[in-house]
């Protein structure tokens, strides 16, 4: 009965091949633009209303006032403080992740390979959340960390590398290094799979290949295995750059004071109500992680893709 | 006068009717709708699913036919925004977030001759400025408490009579520094708390209220937030790891909330708290009904059940605060401790309640305003 009363309805569709492509890609493309586009461009607006930190309100008269505050010496503070850590974050997951990736592709039997991948994700499927806070009893003095530098007779080096300046803090859970571990902690799997993956995409014949031809192991891995797997390292370090770039909960709970860009942009929008601040402050990462997709592809990063 | 801006003031007639129309609070409490919407901060609407002796939402389900929605919101800022999207009926929102409620005009007036129980409240906060405007009133006062100074009790044998302990670079009774040991909040509503311990130290400067700042008061307490910065083992956000900092960090001193101190406390840790000689700030929260309540009856119904002496006593001993019906202190809690005394009811006058600074105030020359005190901060915590 109904599917002979659909019968017309699909002959048509069936005839006009544009009124079904039409059909089936509006919902994604209604979803794209207005959620998404839609939304990043009425944000993008409001980074240009003026904010009276008189009446604490917000009027649509149109500023640039909001992107040259950016510049304040405490607001480029908070800008380079996150940028700085999400380099050093990446760099340090990508420089952990590839020797990982590479055992796990190389030299690892099927079954091992199994637990590695386990390994590697579980951490992620357990709430970020609670992981976090893991991380604030782990590092505090009393912690297992701490346990174990004193066991290990390493305390007056720790002590010495926590007065260093910018790593350095009173004690390990208030240090930028603690904050650095706990997100090289958390970005980790990020960087591990695809790098993994490009890995399997280098035909180790061509390892091979490089060695016969009298290359040195290390001239091989400049000169074959990376730029073969440098694709893998820049999509590793999209995430693990951005993640950091754009959290706001781990430099909360962890590290010294001074806000993240994440944090600025929560207190301007919540309790102050400076929106187009907190507007102008979204767009820094937007800004930063083009550049550094720009970067990328100059170097190459998306040649093999 | 041409007819269309006849047409036009006729239209802005009867809309500015149709608004004060609006605007006046119901004179009678009608027909119950069956639910109600309620934003509140954690363990303020309890319903005996975190603890079943600890229920004063169950029975006013009953009485009044009114199935209780509850929304827990973990900071101002959130109320503030979950408010601002609506279909929300009620919402207990602090001092420093009920006025900027009223005026943004998402909350209505409140006709207290609706709220028998009204007369019971605490008469110091029947006319508060943090929800009366005008000489009207925007909700009705539930709960408060105040930031007391928390200490370990190994490290302080008998109590510090200053807040200077977290403010002053000095040698605390067990002869070792307090650099590194203490702690400050991180809500730029801190600086009031600067400002209260200035008061008393340098009278010359004429603080009068911690929340209304002249340009030059203004210097000398973030001065003293900049030398405070060089002690802080670290900015408190989160009431969790507050507590790991005092058990494991070795923390021995800050202001906090009574929560913290009463769960240490529970843990039998060497914690105890104290109101200092400057006195203390405090929250005073305020259940607020919103603009455009759907269930206006049964939100009315919940604010005369909200100032019973089960409700009030029941909060008071779960949240650690204190009830907003002095009556309340006799009535006896579900844990049966004496809660007044245990989270400072006698202490009400020292305290100096948070609320939004604003840049018109008392004082002819202005205030500095909230968004000021928030950029202050910031800097200062991120050391400049």
């Amino acid at each position: 009965m109904s599917t002979l009363a659909l019968r017309p309805l699909a002959n048509t569709l069936y005839r006009n091949n544009n009124l079904f492509l039409f059909l089936l890609l509006t919902p994604p493309l209604l979803w794209f633009g207005v959620a998404y586009l839609g939304s990043l461009f009425a944000l993008l607006w409001q980074s240009f209303y003026t904010f009276d930190s008189f009446s604490m309100s917000v009027s649509p008269e149109f500023t640039l006032e909001n992107y040259r505050s950016l510049f304040d010496a405490t607001n480029l503070d908070i800008i380079l403080r996150t940028l700085g850590m999400a380099i050093s974050v990446t760099l340090a997951c990508a420089a952990i992740a590839f020797p990982i990736a590479y055992y796990m592709t190389r030299y690892a039997t099927p079954r091992e390979r199994g637990c590695f991948y386990v390994g590697v994700m579980l951490p992620m499927w357990a709430s970020y959340i609670v992981k976090a806070y893991a991380w604030t009893v782990i590092l505090s003095q009393q912690g297992i960390l701490y346990w174990f530098i004193n066991h290990l007779g390493l305390t007056n080096g720790l002590n010495q590398v926590l007065q260093l300046p910018i790593i350095g803090g009173n004690t390990l859970a208030t240090s930028n290094l603690g904050r650095f571990i706990v997100f090289t902690y958390l970005w980790l799997p990020f960087m591990i799979l695809p790098i993994q993956a490009a890995l399997e995409r280098v035909p180790s014949n061509l390892l091979q290949a490089s060695s016969d031809l009298g290359a040195r192991p290390g001239q091989t891995f400049r000169k074959i295995l990376f730029p073969l797997v440098f694709p893998g390292v820049i999509a590793g370090s999209i995430f693990t750059f951005s993640l950091t770039l754009g959290d706001y909960i781990i430099p909360q709970l962890i590290g010294p004071s001074g806000l993240y860009i994440g944090n600025m942009v929560y207190t301007m929008q919540g309790s102050v109500g400076n929106m187009p601040l907190a507007a102008a402050f979204t767009v820094v990462p937007i800004v930063l992680i083009a550049i550094y997709l720009k970067m990328a592809k100059r170097a190459g990063a998306f040649d093999a893709l | 006068m041409t007819s269309p801006s006849i047409k036009k003031l006729l239209i802005a007639l009867s809309a500015a009717a149709v608004c004060t129309a609006h605007a006046a609070p119901p004179t009678a409490i009608g027909k119950s709708e069956g639910k109600l919407d309620v934003i509140a901060w954690p363990g303020y609407l309890e319903n005996g699913s975190s603890d079943k002796k600890y229920d004063w939402v169950t029975n006013f389900e009953k009485d009044s036919g009114c199935k209780v929605n509850v929304k827990t919101a973990a900071t101002s800022d959130e109320m503030v925004s979950l408010m601002n999207k609506g279909g929300y009926d009620l919402v207990t929102a602090s001092g420093d977030a009920s006025l900027r409620l009223v005026a943004g005009k998402k909350v209505q007036e409140i006709n207290t001759a609706l709220v028998p129980s009204w007369k019971n409240v605490d008469s110091r906060l029947q006319n508060a400025p943090w929800h009366t405007v005008g000489g009207k009133h925007f909700g009705v006062p539930y709960q408060w408490g105040p930031n007391v100074l928390m200490y370990n009790t190994s490290t302080f044998k008998t109590a510090p009579t200053t807040w200077g302990v977290v403010f002053e670079p000095q040698n605390l009774p067990d002869g070792k520094p307090n650099k590194g040991r203490i702690q400050a909040y991180d809500g730029p509503i801190y600086i009031a708390d600067a400002a209260l311990y200035l008061m008393k130290k340098d009278p010359s400067l004429g603080i009068k209220d911690p929340y209304e700042l002249n340009e030059k008061q203004y210097a000398a307490v973030l001065k003293l937030l900049r030398q405070q910065k060089t002690l802080a083992h670290r900015y408190w956000h989160d009431v969790t790891v507050q507590m790991t900092d005092f058990k494991k960090e070795g923390v021995v001193a800050s202001g906090t909330w009574p929560y913290q101190v009463n769960t240490l406390k529970g843990e039998k840790q060497p914690i105890a708290s104290t109101i200092p000689t400057e006195g203390a700030t405090g929250w005073a929260d305020t259940t607020m009904m919103a603009t455009k309540a759907a269930h206006p009856n049964c939100a009315y119904k919940w604010l005369e059940h909200s100032l019973s002496a089960g409700t009030q006593s029941g909060v008071a001993e779960w949240f650690g605060s204190n009830p907003a019906v002095p009556e309340a202190c006799k009535a006896k809690a579900p844990g049966g401790s004496d809660f007044c005394s245990d989270n400072g009811f006698a202490k009400f006058t020292e305290i100096k309640f948070w609320r939004t600074p604003e840049a018109k105030c008392s004082l002819k020359e202005g205030c500095v305003p909230y968004s000021r005190w928030t950029s202050d901060y910031i800097a200062i915590m991120g050391g400049r």
